[in-house]
């Protein structure tokens, strides 16, 4: 089996809302210096080959009309 | 007319349609086929032959886990209410419904978020827009109505060049009232049509808005509205 | 100390049992009822159900007290809730209970879990939950903590709530320093249910099968039982170590509407939800209520986890679960009903008429304990209870003792208790199920429609734990006729009351007197109304080193009225006259502004129950005849505070003068304008509907009208003198000051 890795992220220069609050919550938890947060997921697989993850992606994972993914493979 | 009401595992307002359904048929009278009465389908079923018209309700199908809607788009109930709005069926998507209308590809756009990242449930008010479809029959373009709004994603986004096509192509449905806009949705979309017209999504609750103790009963008219076109009756 | 235990103490023998919250002397009675030491699986077990939470030991005495029976009760005080007949062979069930502890730990997990944990008990009687009203208690909204505890809270509900579209139509939040380190989090749940198809949890019929169904069971909440793993913790298990309850509403609504479905089909004999101590505490108390045995193989529970031990599977606190006796003939049709629903479910034992709860794990057994003895063997403590003899509380001045009248308004409305909650309760859903006639904050009670009775019931919660610490006995009334009075101006009658009780420690002798007083409070209130209590919960022990919370007693009651549409709840309009209702006697005493001048003290004005009643009855009456537009009850901040309110959501003014009340009470000027007490009500609308309500024993009297851009009341030389739009300005800040530096970061 290949263990995979799917990060989605929202796509660049849509407003992450979720990214945004976590942003703002940073200088009074005391950090400084840190900043486009942006909150996305990661979906970790078992498969047999990598032959369908695109399509997983592109129909299930991820909404390509807002959202960005790449698929790393961890081992295999 | 018939309506069927799509049930999801993690369906909410699946019953509250249920109802608006049946209040819509029954005040138009014989001219809304009051003698049908409205169904769950069921999200395994594939045989909508014996209804007239489809309603995505509200909720939370499958928790909304991976994204609002989108795993509810591949149950087989999906896969029958597509071929039913290719053959012009019309189709009703509210909230969660709509976001699995959009998921599915059936509406343009997509919903995130809300901008403060809250849930918000309250009555607000939206314009209706220059859509051409049958269930704005029972509205005039620019009509203002009141129907609650409720929900935690309901942003609605389309890139800049989709937006421009949905927008000339008149797909607007409905816009929240200036000052209105509790989400952050680009242009105040609220709600849009397919090209056709006759499968249409919004995020506030019109089955929310259809008996007096709630406190309006402007969300009666988008339930009568298909069937308003179709017979000429009157609300 | 018994003789055992000295011996115990003398080897120095490790007990177990005391690191499980069980005495010596505890521990020496489970010895001589099994008459051998409880192993690990059972002593786990014990220390569960004989724990506070299951138990009761230091409440059940005096929870005796409480009337429970009347002409509508069809559940009472022992079933999963309680529940009242509406006519038309339907009943609500409802329950309120505390989730205080997993709340002050993880806010927005404790109370999402919390609020799952209510809507299950409401549907192990058959019942479909209609509504959620939740009683939450914050510190002062000045820290980050508090900030922080509000937001998780607020959002915790919202998203048990909305995601298993179950309407939150009220509740009420109050902040008061005694809560900083341990907030309440106290959910109702409110169902309906056809009467004859309520299930009872009660296990019958020997032979009969055990399913468990719902969520994997997994390491969740296992908390005080983890010492017995506590040899692996030393180890630095981490995946030992106790963990926080996870909420998952998806699964729960596939339950709920499995639940629905199974029943329908009339497939089970009994039902129960898993809550606290998990399958121990449903299997046990099944048992226990239906007279029978039941034997449980942990080996046929379906895991999240494979390496459980068998005392792990038996007190998992895993949520989203229900436990249901099956004939064998229906099994079948039972687990491919959970299918349908997407949800786990197996056989996991069955009934027997040993009067013995066994456990086996793949057909050996590991654990047996007489049902008798787990269920119902616990000692029942008496309390040792001491009046104080003064207040107890820390006091804070926050207003200047020479404030005007105006500014004294201002700061009552902006005052965190009294200011608007519109902010949290818009984050909850309260139209979905299409009966919501009364949203919350649109009226004191919440109002559903309920077409199936052809009528509406209407349900409050209520709780103010400064007045009950000032006064046990006085402020537990008070609650108790506030809640009354709440849904009179709806135009409800009660029904009946569920209670939780959050208290501090039972066994210091303050705690001790203030929940004997508060429960005599209760029970003379609820006589008095004739209200009976069919269920609640005790939560104590909530205090911290800073020492114990208020005495918190939150009352929730059921009523009904003939007609959702008269429930008196419109603006009041200009040139409306104004009336004061009722034997309302002010005083500061325990009030907001005593509270904010730092002046707290002992005790409250005594008062007559008897009146308070008369005029909770007229006020009811005048609402149902439709003849007057808008009644609210005077409550926290006084009348100066109950007109500025009904302004404000009005956008009109108004006049008012407080001359009479002032000459018939002989009392000051600022008791008059923001005095509190029981029994006042404000009434608005047509002078000729109010006239219509004299003569009938209640004392009413015309206070002003309604008019203008400012909010007025004059009480000799102290007058009130606002603008609506200042007032509103004040009422809406509190959203600002409690916007915590994290919200918006979901979960």
């Amino acid at each position: 089996m290949i263990q995979a890795r799917v990060l989605i992220r929202p796509k660049e220069g849509i407003l992450d809302a979720q990214g945004k609050a976590v942003e703002g919550a940073l200088p009074a938890l005391g950090f400084s210096g840190i900043e486009h947060v942006r909150i996305g997921r990661i979906v970790e697989l078992e498969a047999d080959s990598t032959d369908q993850l695109e399509e997983l992606c592109e129909k299930l994972l991820a909404n390509p009309l807002i959202e960005d993914y790449e698929i790393e493979t961890v081992s295999g | 007319m018939k309506w069927g009401v799509l049930q999801f595992p993690g369906s909410c307002d699946e019953r509250d349609a249920l109802n608006a359904c049946q209040i819509a048929a029954t005040a138009l009278g014989s001219e809304g086929g009051s003698g049908s009465l409205p169904r769950l389908v069921w999200h395994e079923e594939t045989d909508l032959s014996d209804v007239d018209g489809i309603v995505v309700p509200g909720g939370f199908s499958y928790g909304d886990y991976l994204r609002a809607g989108a795993i509810a788009r591949f149950s087989p109930a999906m896969t029958a209410v597509a071929e039913f709005a290719a053959a012009g069926g019309p189709v009703l998507g509210i909230c969660n419904g709509f976001q699995v209308l959009c998921e599915s590809g059936l509406l343009p756009g997509a919903l995130l978020t809300n901008e403060k990242t809250r849930f918000i449930c309250r009555q607000g008010e939206l314009i209706v827009g220059e859509a051409q479809s049958p269930f704005l029959s029972g509205y005039e373009a620019g009509q203002r109505i009141s129907i609650p709004f409720k929900h935690q994603s309901g942003r609605f986004f389309a890139p800049a060049d989709l937006l421009e096509e949905i927008e000339s192509n008149n797909q607007v449905a409905f816009r929240y009232a200036p000052g209105q806009n509790p989400n952050g949705s680009l242009n105040d979309i609220a709600g849009v049509t397919n090209e056709a017209g006759n499968v249409i999504g919004l995020m506030p609750h019109p089955e929310h808005a259809v008996e007096a103790f709630a406190g309006s009963t402007d969300g009666l008219a988008l339930f009568q509205g298909p069937a308003i076109a179709a017979t000429g009756a009157v609300a | 100390m018994s003789e055992q235990s000295a011996q115990r103490e003398d080897k120095g023998e490790q007990s177990a049992h005391r690191a499980l919250g069980l005495t010596d002397r505890e521990f020496d009675l489970i010895c001589e009822k099994m008459g051998r030491e409880p192993n690990g699986v059972e002593l786990a077990m014990f220390s569960l159900l004989w724990s506070e939470h299951c138990a009761y030991k230091h409440s059940r005495k005096l929870l005796k007290k409480l009337p429970t029976e009347g002409p509508r009760v069809v559940m009472g005080p022992g079933e999963n809730a309680g529940a009242v007949d509406i006519g038309n062979g339907f009943s609500v069930a409802f329950k309120v209970e505390s989730h205080n502890h997993p709340s002050a730990v993880e806010p927005f997990q404790g109370a999402a879990t919390g609020v799952g944990g209510i809507l299950r008990d409401v549907i192990a009687l058959g019942a479909r939950p209609i509504a959620i009203l939740d009683s939450l208690r914050f510190g002062e909204p000045d820290t980050e903590r508090t900030h922080y505890l509000v937001d998780g809270v607020v959002r915790g509900i919202g998203h048990y709530g909305n995601s298993m579209g179950i309407p939150t139509v009220g509740g009420e939040i109050y902040f008061e320093p005694p809560y900083e380190q341990n907030p309440l989090v106290n959910a109702m749940c409110v169902g309906l249910a056809r009467t004859d198809e309520m299930v009872r949890a009660a296990a019958a019929g020997a032979g009969n099968k055990v399913v468990l169904f719902g969520s994997l069971t997994g390491r969740d909440g296992i908390g005080g039982a983890s010492v017995l793993a506590s040899a692996e913790l030393d180890e630095g298990d981490d995946a030992k170590r106790p963990t926080v309850q996870i909420g998952d509403p998806f699964e729960e609504s596939k339950l709920l509407e499995c639940c629905q479905e199974l029943l329908a089909e009339d497939l089970l004999v009994s039902l129960q939800d898993l809550g606290a101590a998990g399958l121990t505490s449903s299997a046990g108390e099944m048992a226990s209520a239906g007279g029978t045995g039941i034997d449980i193989d942990v080996g046929l529970v379906p895991l999240r986890e494979a390496d459980m031990e068998p005392f792990e599977i038996m007190v998992s606190e895993s949520q989203e679960r229900m436990l249901a006796v099956v004939e064998p003939g229906k099994v079948e049709q039972v687990l491919a009903l959970c299918t349908k629903w997407q949800t786990a479910s197996a056989v996991i034992g069955e009934v027997t008429d040993s009067g013995t709860f066994r456990i086996l794990k793949d057909g050996e057994t590991v654990g047996e304990i007489r049902v008798e003895d787990l269920v119902d063997g616990c000692p029942l403590y008496d309390l040792d209870p001491g009046d104080p003899g003064e207040w107890t509380y820390p006091n804070r001045e926050t207003i200047p003792a020479d404030a005007s009248a105006s500014d004294i308004a201002l700061a009552l409305l902006a005052s965190p208790s009294i200011a608007s909650k519109r902010w949290a309760f818009e984050q909850y859903d309260s139209i979905v199920g299409s009966r919501t006639a009364h949203r919350a904050g649109a009226a004191d009670a919440a109002v559903l429609n309920i077409p199936e009775s052809g009528r509406a019931i209407a349900v409050a919660i209520d709780g103010n734990g400064r007045r009950v610490a000032c006064d046990p006995y006085q402020g537990t009334i008070e609650a108790t006729l506030e809640c009354a009075a709440n849904l009179a101006v709806v135009g409800a009658e009660p029904l009946g009351v569920t209670n939780c009780l959050n208290f501090g420690n039972p066994e210091k002798p303050t705690v001790a007197w203030q929940l004997g007083r508060s429960i005599d409070g209760l029970a003379e209130a609820c006589r008095a109304l004739e209200a009976p209590v069919v269920g609640g919960n005790v939560s104590l022990y909530n205090e911290t080193p800073q020492g114990p919370i208020y005495p918190t007693p939150v009352v929730g009651m059921v009523g009904e009225l003939p007609d959702a549409s008269r429930v008196a709840g419109e603006p009041w309009r200009e040139g409306d006259a104004i009336a004061l209702v009722g034997p309302f006697d002010p005083s500061l005493a325990g009030s907001e502004l005593e509270k904010q001048r730092g002046q707290l003290g002992k005790g409250l004005p005594e008062f007559e129950i008897a009146p308070v009643r008369q005029a909770i009855e007229l006020v009811r009456e005048a609402v149902r005849s439709g003849s007057i537009r808008t009644a609210t009850d005077v409550s926290d901040g006084g009348i100066a505070t109950a007109l500025a309110e009904l302004a404000i959501g009005s956008g009109v003014g108004c006049d008012a003068h407080l001359t009479a009340l002032l000459a018939k009470r002989d009392c000051s000027a600022e008791d008059a304008l923001f005095g509190e007490g029981p029994g006042g009500f404000i009434l608005a609308g047509e002078e000729a509907g109010l006239e219509k309500l004299g003569g009938r024993g209640v004392e009413i009297e015309v206070i002003g009208e309604v008019r203008g851009n400012e909010v007025i009341v004059t009480a000799s030389d102290r007058r009130v003198e606002i603008l609506v739009s200042e007032a509103e300005a004040a009422f809406e800040s509190l959203e600002e000051r409690i916007e915590s530096d994290q919200a918006g970061i979901t979960h």
